[in-house]
């Protein structure tokens, strides 16, 4: 059964890691819902999220490519109810419906979405949450016209423990 | 007037020792300041290569040069063409155990590497690759000859980086030989842009001796190796089937007192052949497709098949669904993505499968399987009847492509290194060459490479020259890399080329004629006058025509110590068996 994973990858920041891992998804005509990267909690060492929609089997089979790379640490597969996960949302809407229907700051109050800029043209909504968070607020002020919209990748964090920087040492003194 | 052209002296027939071992001391002592092109130089020697293949072109020139200046301490051996460096590289690495090396230019000499690289990533081939890159600042560019070699290459390297400052060319060498050597071994490329070839840095180098992120060996789990004994302790019919990573583990002896002290039943997969002499009596032949009658059956009878440095690919299990189902499954390996990749293990025993089969050894009981042993011995005598006997011992019709291998291993005593194409003689050279020794048997197993031959035959004689190295090609492939004639003329290696023709793409054909009801789609080849080429390239050459020919011809052959060529015409329309469909279960092997 298909099911929704968060692929967690710890890896050396080299050019073409990227890449790397990105075929290892191609290679298997597994589609990549999002995809963020950043730095993790380990200097020097880069943190990828990746999100699939793959049956158990398929994931702990990519975890095991993906794994085998060489600049790769380790790599990890939860489930949603394992993670804590966000995203954000940005919204663009034109400043004068925010004069002329009231309404539009009685949504904004309630889904505890902020005010990034205000101008005199536009302005900029910014909300993290869920997905089903930021969709009802695209939903909320679709009908007053949104000039632009974007959300960004899933970013996430295990309830349970990595130990990275122990298999880190680990590796060290295995060399 | 044609002449003898200057010959390559190849460097098994040199003393270079000391010079070498000067330029190590050089090294050792202090840091130099060089090239980055000389830097390239120096690191293949201070990782041990006195060998590599490669064709020369614009952005990776300086190398050449450099190359030049070492001749007498690096031997370059030039192909006809990129792609037959790879497949030289890996024939060499396949009979040396070293790693082999190629280099190439940029743009399209990369991309002509694309093919040799795919093969030694799927057959676990020690290889480096060294693509020269155009200027750091033309990167991206669309420069002349640029090309993303490092995205191109990248789902076919165990690893691969771009060089870009020459400072970076000893680290990134030392971890590039380190990468391709270790663990499962495999292709590793490195493209270097012109600048750093050209810019000057201090030079030391370093070997590597690890990687933080890469373990390439795991750690053998002793209650694993207990789990497995005692299931093979248990096993009344208990089958083993082998792979290359006994050959890759250096574990051929420790391999073949395990098989002795269990008195189990062993088969070989195509790449495994030749780390169990052909003779042992435990060797019951080889599994897949085209394998034979007995190992295929039996593996849905057997109640524990042990598998050892093997990867259940689909040309050996056929439908998975139905493999091996009724049995038990130890699986020894040393990649973890490869456990209950195809075939879910009921004992994954991760490790080098030498410390492993060490461990396993002490606490295996020793047993002979008499009766199981004989269901495979009545299956092969089935086997003799229906297919072995025509192969071989043809009594009428045109000579098979069997009686020439028979031949090949009369007249070399069953000790040669057999080179292998891809197709139909790949299959019957496999099932019918003896082999005495491991590291015998060098064929283009998992990516099924026509062309691959002719070049792994030269790379295969140098990395043993004292051995007899005999190519056995057929007519589609052998065009498909013809011109490493040239190579083999220059350099004078003494390969046999044995080129089985038929006149057809004969595996394609064969699955036509069963599949396709004998539509013969564009597989029927008109094929040029072989001999007449080979002499172009002045080398020997002779044709075979009739069986009574056949012997005198292999022998005179074998018994030159010069590159040869022997065209044996074989019977246009023979097909390949035993033969398990694709798809199909290994118990519905065919023998018809």
């Amino acid at each position: 059964m298909e099911k929704t994973y968060t692929v967690s990858i710890y890896s050396e920041n080299n050019v073409g890691l990227l890449n790397r891992i990105s075929s290892i998804f191609l290679k298997r005509h597994i589609n990549i819902e999002s995809l963020t990267t950043s730095q993790s909690e380990i200097k020097d060492v880069f943190r990828f999220i990746i999100i699939v929609n793959v049956t158990e089997e398929s994931v702990k089979k990519l975890i095991k490519q993906i794994e085998k790379q060489v600049d790769v640490i380790r790599a990890f597969y939860h489930t949603d109810e394992e993670t804590i996960f966000q995203e954000s949302a940005l919204y663009k809407v034109k400043s004068s419906a925010l004069f002329e229907e009231r309404h539009i700051q009685n949504i904004i109050k309630e889904s505890h979405a902020n005010i990034v800029t205000v101008s005199p043209e536009y302005f900029v909504i910014e909300k993290t949450g869920f997905r089903k968070e930021t969709d009802r607020l695209y939903h909320d002020l679709a009908p007053f016209g949104l000039l632009q919209f974007v959300r960004s990748g899933r970013i996430s964090i295990t309830k349970s423990k990595m130990g990275i920087s122990e298999i880190l040492k680990k590796f060290k003194s295995d060399n | 007037m044609w002449q003898q052209p200057p010959r390559v002296v190849l460097p098994i027939f040199r003393t270079m020792k000391t010079k070498e071992q000067i330029a190590l001391q050089e090294l050792e002592n202090e840091s130099i300041n060089i090239s980055g092109a000389e830097a390239v130089i120096r690191c293949l020697l201070a990782e041990g290569v006195d060998l590599i293949y490669g064709y020369p072109g614009g952005a990776i020139m300086p190398v050449y040069d450099e190359l030049y200046k070492f001749q007498d301490q690096l031997n370059h051996v030039l192909t006809r063409h990129e792609q037959g460096a790879t497949h030289a590289a890996q024939g060499y690495a396949r009979t040396s155990g070293k790693v082999g090396v190629a280099i190439a230019t940029s743009g399209p000499g990369a991309t002509n590497l694309v093919t040799g690289i795919a093969d030694a990533q799927i057959d676990s081939t020690p290889m480096v690759c060294i693509t020269g890159q155009v200027a750091s600042k033309l990167l991206g560019s669309d420069a002349f000859q640029e090309t993303d070699i490092i995205g191109i290459s990248t789902p076919v390297t165990k690893w691969n980086y771009q060089i870009t400052k020459a400072s970076e060319i000893p680290e990134i060498f030392a971890k590039a030989f380190y990468i391709a050597r270790s663990g499962r071994p495999g292709p590793v490329l490195i493209d270097i842009t012109k600048d750093a070839q050209f810019d000057t840095f201090d030079f030391a180098y370093q070997k590597c001796k690890g990687v933080r992120s890469y373990n390439p060996i795991p750690v053998l789990d002793t209650n694993a190796v207990r789990q497995a004994a005692e299931l093979i302790n248990q096993a009344k019919k208990p089958f083993i089937v082998w792979g290359q990573g006994v050959i890759l583990g250096e574990a051929e002896e420790r391999f073949k007192a395990f098989v002795e002290k269990s008195g189990i039943p062993a088969a070989w997969t195509i790449l495994g052949l030749s780390a169990l002499p052909t003779s042992h009596p435990l060797n019951v032949g080889m599994v897949g497709m085209h394998g034979n009658y007995g190992p295929n059956l039996l593996t849905n009878e057997c109640d524990l098949l042990i598998a050892i440095g093997m990867r259940f690919d689909d040309r050996v299990t056929g439908d998975l669904n139905s493999y091996a189902k009724q049995a038990k499954i130890i699986h020894f390996e040393i990649d973890p993505a490869e456990i209950n990749k195809n075939v879910k293990a009921d004992v994954p025993v991760l490790g080098d499968c030498k410390e492993s089969l060490n461990a396993l050894i002490p606490l295996v009981e020793k047993k002979s399987h008499k009766q199981w042993i004989g269901r495979f011995e009545e299956l092969m005598k089935v086997e003799v009847k229906e297919v072995i006997d025509k192969d071989i011992h043809p009594k009428k019709g045109g000579l098979t492509m069997g009686e020439a291998i028979v031949s090949i291993n009369k007249h070399t005593k069953g000790d040669a290194v057999i080179v292998t194409d891809v197709g139909q003689h790949q299959m019957v050279a496999c099932r019918y060459a003896d082999f005495v020794r491991s590291r015998s048997n060098v064929t283009s197993g998992g990516l099924g490479t026509m062309g691959f031959a002719l070049p792994a035959a030269i790379g295969a004689k140098m990395g043993a020259p004292e051995r007899e190295v005999v190519a056995v090609i057929g007519d589609g492939g052998y065009q498909m890399t013809i011109q490493e004639l040239g190579t083999i003329f220059q350099t004078q290696a003494a390969v046999k080329i044995v080129v089985l023709n038929n006149e057809f793409l004969g595996m394609v054909r064969q699955w036509q004629q069963l599949f396709f009801d004998k539509r013969y789609a564009s597989t029927e080849m008109v094929n040029p006058d072989f001999v007449a080429i080979a002499k172009g390239y002045h080398l020997e050459a002779d044709r075979v025509e009739k069986r009574e020919d056949l012997d005198a011809a292999v022998a005179k052959m074998i018994a030159s110590d010069k590159p040869y060529f022997l065209e044996v015409c074989v019977e246009k329309e023979d097909n390949v068996f035993p033969m398990i469909p694709s798809g199909a279960s290994v118990s519905d092997i065919r023998l018809k």
